[in-house]
């Protein structure tokens, strides 16, 4: 189905129509456990959602753009990633749709295909987050933070907040470890984190 | 609101208190363990806890959202509820229980892997519920410091209003109005309660979340409210430090208020930490005392 679609420039096409060949709502109804196709388009989740002037794509547009098959257009849009999961949407749906949840389910599937992210300095600061858990088993904020800077290189940008979180103290200079640190080292072993 | 249980049930409770409150947000660990001590709740907090895997965790891999999670109920003793004060911990830890329950084959290896025992029966509780479960009339008994006249915007956010996919669990709604109603203080609730701080994004896209967090406070300022409380550290931060319009609202952690009507006394130490002091409100309240 994603053929008829061109992708954007650059992008990795090669072994796409082979391993996908099961329509993608079916994959995403299966990922997400959530029934899709009762989506009549009434925005409700559009008109709740707080972050939506952020999106390339509305949630119902995300729903229609699943329904048509456009598996590329989905993966790659910002949407997905902007969405932080707070459940307006879920809560408004009429037909009580779990549209955090089939967010949740295209987050996986882009990381798991790495197609190219939709807003890049998001997926930076999970894994940066991931970095600190791994470290030390619990998040340590100014690690994340500086981490964060340096892979976007916004140095500059909210400095005055960062300066303003140290002086209250509200940033740790050291982390706190986890002492069985080898039992969360077991625990990351994500196939798909070496390629990022 | 359930009813008020027998008055002299067991109060050992395990507790985890999660990244923020162990460290951005220890003012409000700090109070909680003071408020908690007032009413006589034994907070033992899990030993050797990690992080419940948060937003991100729960973003990249799903496997390991679930394992960070269960961690901690393995390390979780099976004859006390395991309290929890921040709202994703909360829910990301009774999710991960619920797929343990739904899936023998990842809790045997996981029990498996790290030799103990997992415990996928025992109830995870937020500390607002234990409160009014266990502690409404001990409340009344111990509070040293009138609310009278603090008019408060009850703020939920999002997670612990509503998570769909745990349908079947409570809900919180009203829960932290009735307690500081016990207390003598006046919820407003014509203010945005329920709209989402920003989370992460907070971090990274702070454009984004400034327009909103400035929604939220000046609906809070319309209403005329002396402060915002807030059941998440998380959002108690996104609401202070991404708010770009003039009014001066503080924000506290419900912890936080709960432990100055329970007579705490080193609060000073607590509110120097806000970026919007405190401390106006709280001497118009000892004056009108």
């Amino acid at each position: 189905m994603s053929a008829a679609y061109p992708p954007p420039a650059a992008a990795p096409q090669a072994t796409e129509t082979s391993r996908h060949r099961r329509p993608f709502i079916e994959v995403v109804k299966e990922k997400s456990g959530v029934e899709l196709n009762l989506c009549y388009q009434c925005q409700a989740c559009a008109n709740g959602c707080p972050f939506i002037k952020a999106m390339d794509y509305r949630p119902n547009q995300v729903l229609r753009l699943i329904q048509f098959g456009l598996r590329e257009e989905v993966l790659r849009c910002k949407t997905i990633w902007v969405c932080v999961g707070c459940h307006t949407c879920s809560s408004q749906c009429p037909m009580d749709i779990d549209i955090a949840a089939v967010m949740d389910t295209l987050r996986f599937m882009a990381v798991e295909e790495g197609v190219p992210v939709g807003k890049p300095n998001i997926i930076d600061f999970h894994e940066e987050v991931l970095r600190s858990l791994e470290k030390y088993g619990r998040a340590h904020k100014l690690g994340i933070m500086l981490g964060y800077k340096r892979q976007t290189g916004g140095w500059l940008q909210d400095l005055d907040v960062g300066l303003k979180l140290l002086a209250k103290r509200k940033l740790e200079l050291f982390p706190t470890r986890v002492r069985a640190g080898k039992e969360i080292a077991g625990l990351f072993h994500c196939y798909w984190r070496n390629s990022l | 609101m359930s009813t008020p249980q027998t008055k002299l049930q067991p109060l050992d409770f395990s507790y985890f208190p999660g990244c923020s409150l162990a460290a951005t947000a220890a003012e409000s660990n700090q109070s909680l363990m003071q408020a908690a001590k007032a009413l006589g709740f034994n907070l033992i907090e899990v030993p050797d806890w990690n992080c419940c895997g948060s937003s991100s965790a729960q973003t990249m891999c799903r496997s390991l959202a679930l394992r960070m999670a269960a961690r901690n109920l393995s390390l979780a003793p099976p004859d006390r509820p395991l309290v929890a004060m921040c709202p994703r911990c909360l829910h990301y830890l009774r999710s991960s229980q619920k797929c343990l329950k739904q899936d023998p084959l990842i809790r045997r290896e996981l029990e498996g892997r790290w030799g103990r025992p997992l415990n996928v029966d025992g109830e995870i509780i937020h500390f607002l519920e234990a409160l009014v479960r266990y502690g409404l009339d001990r409340l009344q008994a111990k509070a040293r410091r009138s609310l009278k006249g603090l008019k408060f915007v009850p703020y939920y956010g999002c997670t612990l209003f509503r998570p769909p996919r745990l349908k079947q669990e409570r809900y919180f709604q009203g829960e932290m109005e009735n307690i500081l109603i016990a207390l003598g203080a006046e919820p407003i609730s014509n203010a945005l309660m329920h709209r989402c701080c920003g989370s992460f994004l907070s971090a990274t896209d702070p454009e984004i979340v400034a327009p909103l967090v400035n929604e939220i406070i000046d609906s809070a300022a319309a209403a005329k409210a002396d402060c915002v409380v807030t059941a998440c550290a998380m959002c108690q931060l996104n609401l202070e430090i991404r708010y770009t319009n003039g009014a001066k609202i503080p924000i506290f952690h419900f912890s936080e208020i709960l432990a100055l009507a329970l007579g705490a006394e080193d609060y000073e130490k607590w509110f120097v930490r806000h970026l919007v002091d405190p401390r106006p409100i709280i001497k118009k309240l000892a004056e009108a005392a």
